[in-house]
């Protein structure tokens, strides 16, 4: 039996080429295509998706060193009838302009919200330890992985900040 | 990409023979090296998947210091509760470096071995004698802005473009090595080489050599800083950083562990620095003295020419932060 990536909860087999990065796997081989390719070289973020619950660059891994892992795309974390908190946020506070970042965008924002929750220090951060004070400043850092040509920066980190705001009270 | 063979190395024993061969390499994090494949910097013809080998632990040490497994990730060591607590320097310098997404993939054995930034290197129509060696190096007359003043020769001008490697020279790591032959454990200051006449041989790991893990002495204390100069606030490379581990006692160093990045081909500890401070109460003469000794032998390039006056102020900027401005 081949070895398989578990995508949004579907099983599906890994490719045989080893080329394949897990981002082609998602857009090419099994037609998931809300993840985008930027650059495709790990510094734009459109293609982040989470793995294991951590988000990563899918243009700079391997399908064929995911198997058995579990990988959330954009497709698995709302759909517009059911937008999760970050989505509705994102409409709200207009947090894009063409869109094309906005699934990266989302993915990486999500898996943050959790890093936020665990209290991991980023290079903002006053103190390595205690409690991470939710700020645009922590938020921006955070975030520096993920580019918008559009220059929606503001917007972005209004609707995350209000997101993780949330989370806390 | 170039065709390759992919395979997931069974056993660390089994990972050495395959990446024994002239052609092969082994990929962890792969954030570099897929990076450097997909530009056909790097066409391994065969690919040893080190990932599934277990070496990710962190755990204390008998001496009461720390091993990171190579196999760590960058995310994991930062984040790591007795690093944050014990070795600041180390979080503070991952943290500085690179995206969280990135972090969160790349293994420390793997950021020991990343290549340079080096735009001659990373572009294959142009010469660079690290890639291919006795083409030439295009960046001495070429853009030359994130280069090294320090330790270069004809033929390279490279920095070692890394920030956890500098942070792990000021705190004395130690890296633990196996291979063919056995284990051996090589400190971080004399992990990486400078270019001199071979700029392609970059550290000392020798074919079928896999980095195990990274060992960190018992906690020293002492005030613990990295400062990072760099063009933007976030993701992007140090033109010129400083990891220090300072202590002062009757108002005078009584320690003074300093590693600078950006600098040159390796991360740079000179130990006369900690010479020149041990001993003497802070002052801005002493600062002084103690940049003229790290750059009595710098060397600009034209478009980094200003990276020397660069790493005096931040020396400077750093020494005077840690006692607190007493000069």
């Amino acid at each position: 039996m081949a070895d398989t990536i578990t995508v949004n909860g579907t099983a599906h087999p890994v490719p045989e080429d080893p080329r394949v990065s897990l981002l082609d796997f998602l857009r090419h081989h099994i037609g998931l295509t809300g993840t985008k390719k930027g650059c495709d070289h790990g510094q734009c973020g459109a293609c982040t998706v989470i793995v294991n619950g951590i988000r990563i660059n899918s243009c700079l891994t391997l399908a064929a060193m995911h198997d058995g892992d579990s990988v959330t795309t954009i497709e698995g974390i709302g759909t517009p009838d059911d937008p999760s908190a970050l989505q509705r946020a994102f409409l709200e506070h207009d947090g894009f302009q063409c869109g094309y970042c906005t699934p990266g965008q989302i993915c990486s924002a999500t898996a943050m919200l959790e890093e936020l929750a665990a209290d991991w220090p980023s290079d903002a951060s006053e103190s390595l330890e205690g409690r991470i004070a939710i700020s645009g400043e922590e938020i921006r850092e955070r975030m520096s992985g993920n580019l918008c040509r559009c220059g929606a920066y503001a917007n972005i980190v209004a609707a995350i900040e209000e997101v993780a705001a949330g989370g806390r009270s | 990409m170039r065709p390759f063979q992919y395979t997931r190395a069974p056993s660390l024993t089994e990972a050495s023979n395959l990446t024994a061969g002239e052609d092969a390499l082994a990929i962890a994090g792969g954030t570099n090296l897929l990076d450097l494949m997909k530009l056909q910097v790097e066409t391994p013809g065969q690919l040893a998947d080190i990932n599934r080998l277990g070496f990710a632990d962190i755990e204390a040490t008998d001496d009461g210091g720390l091993r990171l497994g190579a196999l760590a990730t960058n995310t994991d060591t930062a984040v790591h509760p007795r690093v944050r607590s014990d070795y600041p320097v180390l979080s503070r310098a991952i943290l500085a470096g690179a995206t969280q997404q990135l972090r969160n993939k790349a293994t420390n054995g793997g950021n020991l071995c990343q290549r340079t930034r080096c735009f001659y290197f990373t572009n294959i129509d142009q010469p660079c004698n690290k890639r291919e060696p006795g083409s030439g190096c295009g960046a001495i007359d070429g853009i030359a802005k994130l280069h090294a003043i320090l330790g270069t020769s004809n033929q390279c001008i490279a920095t070692y473009p890394g920030d956890m490697a500098v942070a792990l020279s000021a705190l004395g790591a130690a890296v633990e090595i196996s291979g063919e032959k056995g284990e051996r454990s090589v400190p971080v200051r004399d992990f990486h080489l400078l270019p001199g006449d071979t700029p392609w041989i970059e550290n000392v790991l020798e074919a079928g050599e896999i980095i195990t893990g990274i060992v960190l002495p018992a906690p020293v204390g002492g005030t613990q800083i990295y400062r990072k100069v760099r063009e933007r606030s976030s993701y992007a490379f140090a033109l010129v950083s400083v990891a220090a581990i300072i202590e002062l006692a009757d108002g005078k160093f009584s320690r003074a562990d300093l590693a600078f990045g950006g600098l040159a081909h390796k991360p740079w500890f000179d130990p006369r620095i900690g010479e020149c401070l041990l001993g003497q109460p802070p002052s801005a003469a002493l600062f002084e003295k103690a940049a003229d000794i790290l750059l009595e032998d710098a060397r600009g390039y034209g478009e980094n020419d200003f990276k020397i006056p660069l790493t005096r102020r931040t020396l400077h900027a750093v020494l005077a932060q840690v006692t607190g401005d007493a000069a």
